[in-house]
This record gives C-alpha cells, structure tokens and sequence, in this order.
C-alpha cells in the first residue's frame, strides 16, 4: 500500500517525543483515553499503531480499547493525511447537485479513494456531511479554503492553485 | 439493608435494592428470556430481548439493566412485550447467516433456541452483512464474525475475568465486529488462547479449531499407533454431552468410549500427573532447601503460562519448569511407552483429549518436542470428542466401565485432583508433606485449596517448617495474586489455573459451563479422588517403576530432558 512509507516518513523523532510529553500528565488516567487521542492527532495528524500502543501503556487501557475508539470515532484517523486536506460535502443538498460525480473524478484524476492520501503525500480526500452550505452546493473545502458551486470541470483549476509547494 | 417489594407477573416479589428486575424475577420463578446477559459478568442491555413493561414507563425496560424499586409492578408476558422481543430477535437474525445444519453450534446455539422459544415464525427483514471473513489464524480458537451478534459477552469475560483484553468492539454501526486492535489476526496477539470467550459464545462467532478429521485420519491409518490421554477434568463433563448430569463420573464409559473408536491403548493424564507431582514436589522442596527463586509458581495450565509470558515476563523465573502433564506424556509416549512396546516413535500418534483450548497452542510450541518430534500430535476439545463419539454413533451412556491401559493409564486419585482448582496444590501437599515429614499428613483433603473462591491462602505446618501457600484460577486473580509476589509478599507455592473453577472450567467443556455446573464438576473430581485406592502420588506403582526402569529420580539429567522445558518472554502488543 502506498500508506506504508508515507507514515513513517511522516512520523518524526520529534512528534513521538512530544506524545510522551502530553501522556506524561495522563499516566494510569484511562478515562482520559479521548483527550489524550485529540492531542496526539494534533500533535502528528493521524494515530499510528506505535502511538496508540504508547497512549494504551501509559493510560494503562487495553489496546483493543484504544483501537476500539479511534476506529469508532470519525473524527480519528490512522492514516497519514496529506499536506493539503481536500474534504467533499455530501449532505443531502451537495449530494443531489452532484458531489458523487467530484468524489468520482478526485478519484479518476488523484488516484485516490476517499478517506485515502495520495502517494506523494500532497492531497487526502474524505467525505463531510454538511457543511452549512447548502445554498452553494456542491461544496468542496481545501484546507481553510471554501469553493461553491463546484463541478467537475473546476476541479483542475482549483487543485493547481496547491502546485507551488 | 431493608428489601423492596415490587409485583412481577401478579406476584408479590422481595428484592435486595440495586438487583435487577431480571435478577428478582428469576428468584421469583419467572423466566424472562435472555441472550447478551451473563451472570455477574455481562448486563449491558444490548440486545433488547429481556424487555418487560414497568408500569408507568414510558417504554418498554431491558430487565438486565433495570433496578427493582419499591412498589415497582412489572409485567414480562403481555403482547407488547411478546411483539418486541420478536421483532429484536427478528432484527437480530436480518444479517446472521442462517447456516444452522452445518452450524458447529447446531443443537447449542441460544440464538436458534430463542427463535423457538420465542415462536420466530418470519424474518422479513434483510440486513447488511459484514464484510468480514473467518479468522483461522489462531492455534486454538476460528473467529467467524460473520456470526457474531455483538453481544459482547467474550469481550466481557476477556477484559473482566480474564483481563486479557484480546479482544473488544472494533469500528461502527453495520461495521461493527469484535476484534483485536487494528483487526490483527487473532493468532497474532495477545491471546492465551483460554477459549473462555468461546464457553460463553452464544452462537458460533467463536469456537474451538476443530481436529476431529485429524484424528479420524490417523485412526484409520493402519500404519499408525494411535493412543490417547484424557485430561482429569475430562471424565466429570463428558457426560454432559450425551445428557447425562454435569458433575457424573464417567471415567469408565469414556475409557470404553474410546476403545470403541480404535485407538490403541487408552492412557490417563492422571498418570503424569502424578508424575508432575514428583517433579515439581523435587524442584518446590529444591528450592526451598537451596535458596532457589520462591514462589514456586505451577505451570500445568498452557494460558497461564502464556498469560505470564505476554504481561509479567519479569515474573517468568518463578514458574516451575516441569512441563504440563499433557507434555509430559506425549513425550514419554514416544520414548518410555515406546522402548516399552517396541513400536517406533515415528510410527505412535497421540491424541490428547483435553477441557482446554490453549492446549493445541501448548502442543504446537516448539519446545514441546523432547522425543525429537512432535511429542503431542493432536489436541482435541471434550466438546470435540464428544463430536466424534456421536458420529461414531456409540451410545455413550449404554458403555460398560472399563479400565486403563499400562501403563500410563494408572493413576492416583491425586492425579485426578488437577481437574479442579487448588487440585495441585492439594496433590503436592499430600506428597511434600510425607517427604518432607517422614510421616503421613494427618488428613488427605486439603480444604483450605478446595471451591470457588478466586484466591485461597493458607499457611501449611509440615512440623515445623512452614509452607506458605496460595492459589488462584481465573486469569484476574493471578494477576492479583503476581500483584502481590511482586510486592514481596512471602509465598512458597502457588498454583494458578488459567480458567474459572479449573480446567472443569476449560474453554474446551461443554457448554452451557456456569458456576453451578463447575461445582458439580468439582464434586465430580472429589469423589473421583475419593473412589481411588491410592491418593497420593509417589505411591503410583507405575510412576514408581518409571523412575526405577527409565527416569532414575525426579529432576535427573533425563527428567529435565524430556519432562522440563522453557519459557518465552512475549510481548503485551
């Protein structure tokens, strides 16, 4: 799989030490499992195997429940996102306007599935439920960028304003 | 505290506060149907079939979860209640695969039960499946999530009694499946493969590896010489599977059961047993007299040992090093018996019958070839003989008794003590005493290792040197127990049995397996213990000649060769 080498080349010496930094305050505290998930994601972007397997010694939980809530909660990922977070709304609204026919096409060109990086890192793609923008439908954000009324055809020229870096 | 009074079904019921109304009803003689419930151990109300109606609730209450209260008036047979229970299960079997004429459950499964007791006469809906296949990875256990009902009660026994967690709820809604992290291969975890997950399985999500065409294969091998071991535990539960009470002695129907079969020489783990007794008596009174490391932990029970392995490592050097009594024999099988017998070891199968699922891992080490080979070639379940013995159509309870082969079918009634928890400890403490003493013990029953109780100490006088003792069963209770010994508190001896009750609580007996079962069970092994002529182990004749034509003594050079081993530290992830 593409994911194997891109999150080992994301997961720096530094980021590691900085989870033993945030569970050092959370050790034997199992009922902190949840806010102890939130900031290592924010630490890394994504929970690796090895920093659930820290978070689960140091709360003193079962593995088998630290998995159990980040494969429960959306809001977790265990998978590298890349450098720029393309989200797709499929609310009810973007949905009948066409949001499959994006997801379709961020596929075909990016080669990539939703909830999935591509394989150079730059782009991740995953699915939202409304975003309170119904009347600009079908919407896709990049990062903090909002684009409405989005079809197929703008998809090139919206993803090329990401090619500098 | 003051008791509640509440009116179930009409009839006026006294509860202790904090109960369920499931619990209060069934003392009132009420049945109220179950199937996520496991006593004491899983009340979630997840699957929604115990509903009752509480007067002036809003809608129906699972009765698992719902506190008794005073002057409470429940009714659990009126035609919401009946529709609801319905139409759960109903929904409940919308994506269970109904594959019940090759179900390994077929005839034990609670789900076809309760569509027959509830009347489930259509099942309208179809329900998203799974999207998980069968996982075979593991030595002892095949998970099949595709018939799991996510009642979570392995989960509970996992983490609770056992404290294991291999497994727990993965993903969400229709993805949902009960698993380890990260949907490892089960085979590849921390799982002591004790298959207390697969006793309590109300459906076939999770079951013992089954062997029998193994077996069957050899049988009818003509070049093989087939001989088998039956654990202790084995004789006090087999019954169950032909209808017999739990608890009912069958050790001689199961000897002639299993000539029946064909193998060749029927043999009794009871015999190492014994054996294990002298070994493990020697190195306990070797250590004590050398300074060696104490406690002296025992090792009969295959999860235990990798229970220890997996999360006290450290803890490792305590453990005695004799190999179990299954080990023990299949080693001896294919050296003594061989030599013995004159048939080549290459050419002898042995079969063990055992209440335990961890023993096919324990088979499976690769320690575990003293002869130079495979020491044990199969590891079946009593639940898997049973199996076996049905489809050999033998009419099990018709069988006349009949004995053991020599010589490894000859036994003390110490040996048969293994079967139940604090068995060891009893066993060993008959023998240490007399050869510690020089007199014999001023009684044989040890009562301070016997019954349920998850952790039992005593403090043993063998004139004067003073023997600190403790046993525990039930995975949460050894950790309790190393707890302590890490703490320094000063045992000589322990004896830990993986399962609840003992191996008569193995994850390989028949189920159903409760706590009223395993005390019939256990009563089963004392009066197995009683029945016997000799009780204590170093009076075993055969035990005796052993030693003089082969062994030489307890712990010599050939002793820790074939009858010791080793152990692995491994990690927890």
């Amino acid at each position: 799989m593409s994911n194997s080498c891109s999150c080992h080349a994301q997961l720096t010496p530094d980021h590691l030490a900085e989870v033993d930094r945030i569970l050092e305050s959370y050790r034997g505290q199992p009922g902190s499992l949840i806010q102890v998930l939130h900031k290592a994601q924010n630490v890394i972007g994504y929970l690796p195997r090895e920093v659930q397997v820290k978070v689960a010694e140091k709360l003193d939980v079962p593995l088998t429940r630290v998995y159990g809530v980040v494969s429960f909660y959306s809001l977790f990922t265990t998978k590298p996102k890349g450098r720029h977070k393309i989200h797709v709304c499929a609310g009810t609204a973007c949905y009948v306007r066409g949001a499959n026919q994006l997801l379709n096409k961020l596929e075909e060109d990016l080669q990539v599935k939703p909830g999935d990086t591509t394989e150079d890192g730059k782009f991740s793609v995953d699915v939202v439920r409304c975003l309170g923008a119904c009347g600009l439908g079908p919407v896709v954000t990049v990062d903090d960028d909002v684009y409405g009324r989005v079809h197929t055809g703008k998809l090139a020229d919206i993803l090329s304003k990401y090619d500098k870096e | 505290m003051s008791q509640v009074m509440l009116t179930i079904d009409g009839i006026q019921v006294a509860a202790e506060p904090g109960t369920s109304v499931l619990e209060a009803a069934k003392k009132a003689g009420i049945k109220i149907p179950t199937l996520c419930y496991l006593e004491e151990i899983n009340a979630i109300g997840a699957c929604r079939i115990c509903l009752v109606e509480v007067q002036g609730a809003r809608t129906l209450q699972t009765s698992c979860v719902t506190p008794v209260a005073d002057g409470m008036v429940v009714r659990t047979n009126t035609p919401a209640v009946r529709r609801a229970r319905k139409l759960n299960l109903e929904l409940i079997m919308s994506n269970h695969p109904r594959e019940c004429l090759t179900c390994p459950r077929n005839t034990n499964c609670e789900l076809q039960r309760l569509a027959s007791e509830l009347g489930l006469d259509e099942i309208r809906f179809a329900g998203d499946t799974p999207p998980y296949e069968p996982d075979r990875s593991s030595p002892s256990l095949v998970r099949d999530p595709r018939k799991c009902i996510l009642c979570r009660r392995c989960v509970s026994v996992c983490e609770k009694v056992q404290q294991v967690s291999a497994i727990a709820p993965q993903e969400r809604g229709f993805k949902t499946i009960v698993a380890p992290a990260f949907l490892e291969p089960l085979g590849d975890v921390a799982c002591v493969n004790c298959g207390q997950c697969a006793l309590v399985c109300p459906t076939a999500a999770i079951h013992e590896k089954d062997q029998t065409a193994e077996v069957w294969a050899a049988l009818a091998d003509p070049g093989k010489h087939v001989v088998v071991q039956t654990a202790p535990a084995v004789r006090v539960s087999i019954g169950e599977m032909f209808g017999l009470a739990p608890g009912s002695v069958v050790t001689g129907q199961l000897v002639a059961a299993l000539r029946r079969l064909g193998f060749a020489k029927i043999f009794d783990t009871d015999f190492t047993a014994d054996l294990t007794i002298m070994e493990e008596g020697s190195e306990l009174i070797k250590r004590l007299r050398e300074g060696g490391k104490l406690p002296l932990i025992t090792s009969c029970s295959p999860g235990w040992i990798k229970f220890i392995e997996h999360f006290y490592p450290e803890l490792l050097p305590h453990l005695s090093t004799c190999k179990s009594p299954q080990q023990m024999f299949g080693a001896l099988a294919k050296t003594y018996y061989a030599e013995k017998a004159g048939i080549s070891p290459d050419d002898i199968f042995v079969v063990s019958i055992m209440p335990c699922t961890a023993k096919k891992f324990e088979a499976g080490r690769e320690e575990m070839n003293g002869s130079g080979r495979r020491d044990v070639d199969v590891v079946l379940t009593t639940r898997e003989l049973g199996k076996m013995l049905k489809e050999a159509g033998i009419d099990f309870s018709a069988l006349p008794e009949e004995a053991y082969d020599d010589p490894l079918g000859i036994s003390t009634g110490a040996g048969v003590l293994f079967g139940s928890t604090g068995g060891v400890m009893e066993a060993a403490l008959r023998t240490a005493y007399e050869l510690v003493t020089g007199d014999t013990p001023p009684s044989l029953d040890f009562n301070e290792a016997r019954g349920l109780e998850g952790i039992k100490e005593a403090s043993v006088d063998l004139k004067g040197t003073t023997l600190n003792v403790a046993v525990a069963h039930g995975l949460a209770n050894a950790r309790e127990i190393l707890e302590r010994v890490k703490n320094g508190h000063p045992y000589h001896f322990i004896e830990v049995m993986c399962c609840p009750g003992g191996c008569i609580g193995g994850g390989g007996q028949p189920i159903p397996t409760n706590n009223e079962i395993r005390a019939k069970r256990t009563a089963g092994i004392y009066s197995a213990d009683r029945a016997m002529q000799l009780r204590k182990s170093h009076e075993n004749p055969a035990v005796q000649a052993l030693y003089q034509e082969f062994l030489g003594e307890p712990l010599s050079h050939k002793s820790h060769e074939l009858l010791h081993t080793r152990y692995v530290p491994r990690s927890r992830y």
